[in-house]
């Protein structure tokens, strides 16, 4: 049985595989029958290896001609139905953001994959970063929504693509998988076990007579229409009001777009999602992500070897920022630290949500991951300090 | 031979006339393009529930809201991506895109090239009116050399897109031109797009007459028609008299046709035979 079989029929395997080849296999499992893609390193692996799987569960593939049609293509194929995902890294994703938009403010379902490499630019496309961090969140134009999932190992990618498709379609929203390029071509046992974990989710469809069916109506997360059914609608990247139709009459905007942007908040019992390690007699939390995050589980351990109160916060979702998680563990800790390969993002948030608290940073963009050593040094004189 | 369907064709029948008034200029082409294209969609029977429009920015970009389909505007110069992904998840769909000589030809000419390349089922209707008029005029790529727009003050110095041979030597397998000046030779055109079974490129030569052709001294809605096939040039502007409306070597009516195999279905096929191998 190849690994594909696996995903399709929940039977659990364990296999060696890389978080690109993992992020594929999840895919599938979650139902993705819609490919979009655009060679880019570090994650030209999601689309070599879809390429190879979709036609095996009629699904498509398709190489577009550039970053921008690989993100119109896959809001396409959401909108006529099927779940579709593309892959990136960072300039790739830059290029993508006026689409992504369009898929927040239409509110059109999909996966957009990026491995951060290091930036800015060109930068060094097979190293890694974690600095799309903020252009995950506000990449593109206007407020909008997002929902943003930061897995830390291949076998967690493997989880959180299917969960991102599941979010992406109960959202109605764009969902970005955000990863770095080491855990990317890392290659680590999983099992490969789609039951139980992938929940097939789907949106909610039109139903009832086209008079009454209003494409962006009710307070939450309306209906999608599906081409075909019978309902006719428009969609537009316009402002629109509950019919589709563009509107710029201030109130309904204000009601639409007040809609939009509260939605995700509506839901964190769905979105939020989050890990801990002894944060409860913490005198310093590590808040990171991804591999920093991992490099900071050691550091935590080697810190409580040396009688060191260090606990470690992981977001597993990051965008929406679960606050208030991060403020009930860190509520007794002296301070907070974040290690992070970058200039200073995550901590941005951090200091945010904490207000007033003192939040550190450990910043690296060399291009390599930050050890543990490192954070533990780091840790370990704040906790002293503290 | 046309066919003439006009008497049993309204236009009503297809169009949310809950939107209406439309948003057009009085003059603009565009509501010709429009209606030669519902009046195609009738002569063939397609289904409005199966229709899909895909189209992008500008005015040719705000007629799929007019549409009694499941219609989608989409991005600026994208609604070519767009469809692609819509009609290869979709194969059941009629997908047609409306889009515009900037939308297409601009910021949205690479995804033209590739789309006649690839060959997909596809209907792409670009109405091109030689500029960016809800933007307020400016020059696009199919303004004609020396004319006059808000951005080229000294007259256009860039030579003008010939679309169609764009799309002619990108692989498209349907390409053809007509303008509103015929409105049944115009139908009987985009009939042919829309039946054929891979990319259908159909260029509509239209007017702008409150933009461009007010800049351009061109006169009134009808004498801008008129000059789409009588060649009448206008008598004085500046020293750019001896430039016609439109280049006149643009050629009309189907320009290439070819059955070179469609994408999806090839897809599909080469999909099947793999079926079973890992």
């Amino acid at each position: 049985m190849n690994a594909v079989d696996t995903a399709l029929t929940g039977k659990r395997a364990v296999k060696l595989i890389s978080g690109n080849h993992a992020c594929a296999l999840g895919a599938i499992a979650a139902g993705c029958r819609f490919f979009a893609g655009y060679p880019i390193t570090p994650s030209s692996e999601i689309a070599e290896r879809l390429a190879r799987h979709l036609p095996e569960v009629d699904g498509v593939f398709v190489q577009m001609e550039d970053e921008i049609a690989s993100m119109a293509a896959v809001i396409g194929a959401s909108m006529g139905g099927v779940k579709a995902m593309t892959a990136t890294s960072g300039p790739g994703f830059s290029l993508k953001q006026e689409n992504l938009g369009y898929a927040a403010g239409a509110e059109i379902p999909c996966v957009i994959v990026n491995v951060m490499r290091g930036g800015p630019s060109t930068g060094m496309p097979t190293r890694p970063s974690q600095a799309d961090i903020m252009q995950a969140r506000w990449g593109s134009h206007g407020d909008y929504p997002i929902i943003v999932l930061t897995p830390a190992s291949v076998g967690e990618i493997y989880s959180e693509t299917i969960r991102a498709f599941d979010l992406a379609e109960q959202c109605r929203s764009p969902v970005v998988l955000l990863y770095d390029q080491v855990i990317a071509q890392l290659s680590e046992t999983v099992a490969l076990d789609s039951s139980g974990r992938s929940s097939g989710k789907q949106r909610q469809w039109a139903s009832g007579p086209r008079a009454d069916f209003k494409p962006y109506g009710g307070e939450d997360i309306p209906a999608m229409a599906r081409p075909g059914d019978g309902y006719r609608v428009h969609t537009t990247g316009l402002t629109h009001s509950e019919s589709g139709f563009p509107t710029q009459n201030p109130e309904t905007v204000t009601r639409n777009l007040s809609r939009l942007f509260s939605k995700l908040e509506r839901h964190r019992d769905l979105i939020d999602s989050w890990e801990s390690l002894g944060c409860d007699d913490a005198d310093v939390v590590i808040a990171a992500i991804g591999i920093s995050a991992r490099a900071a589980r050691r550091a935590v351990e080697m810190c409580r070897e040396q009688g060191l109160r260090v606990g470690l916060f992981r977001p597993i979702t990051l965008w929406p920022f679960p606050e208030a998680a991060l403020r009930d563990l860190a509520a007794g800790a002296r301070a907070v630290l974040v290690p992070e390969m970058n200039n200073g993002q995550l901590r941005l948030e951090v200091e945010r949500v904490l207000g007033g608290m003192p939040v550190e940073g450990l910043h690296l963009f060399s291009g390599e991951a930050i050890t543990p050593a490192d954070i533990a040094a780091c840790a370990a004189a704040l906790a002293k300090g503290a | 031979m046309l066919i003439d369907t006009a008497a049993e064709f309204e236009v009503r029948d297809y169009l949310r006339m809950e939107m209406m008034p439309h948003f057009l200029c009085p003059g603009c082409g565009h509501g010709i393009a429009l209606r030669a294209l519902l009046w195609a969609i009738h002569d063939l029977g397609i289904d409005k529930d199966k229709l899909a429009v895909v189209s992008g920015i500008g005015c040719a970009g705000r007629l799929s809201a007019y549409i009694d389909a499941n219609t989608f505007h989409v991005t600026h110069g994208r609604p070519l991506a767009y469809a692609t992904g819509l009609a290869l998840a979709r194969p059941d769909l009629h997908v047609v895109v409306i889009t515009g000589d900037g939308d297409c030809l601009a910021i949205g000419g690479n995804h033209l090239i590739h789309a006649c390349r690839r060959n997909l089922k596809l209907t792409c209707l670009m109405l091109n009116n030689e500029v960016y008029g809800m933007t307020g005029g400016q020059v696009s790529p199919t303004t004609s050399e020396t004319r006059l727009t808000t951005t080229t003050p000294l007259g256009n110095q860039e030579p003008h897109f010939d679309a169609c041979a764009l799309a002619s030597a990108a692989g498209a397998g349907f390409v053809g031109r007509e303008v509103t000046h015929h409105v049944p030779k115009l139908k009987e055109l985009i009939k042919a797009g829309l039946e054929h079974p891979g990319f259908a490129f159909v260029e509509v030569l239209t007017d702008c007459t409150e933009i461009f052709g007010r800049k351009n001294d061109m006169g009134s809605s009808p004498e801008m028609i008129m000059r789409q096939t009588s060649g009448i040039r206008p008598n004085a502007y500046r020293n750019t008299v001896d430039t016609p409306f439109r280049p006149n070597n643009l050629p009309t009516g189907i320009l290439t046709k070819n059955d070179r195999p469609e994408y999806g279905t090839a897809y599909r096929r080469a999909a099947a035979a793999r079926t079973g191998v890992s």
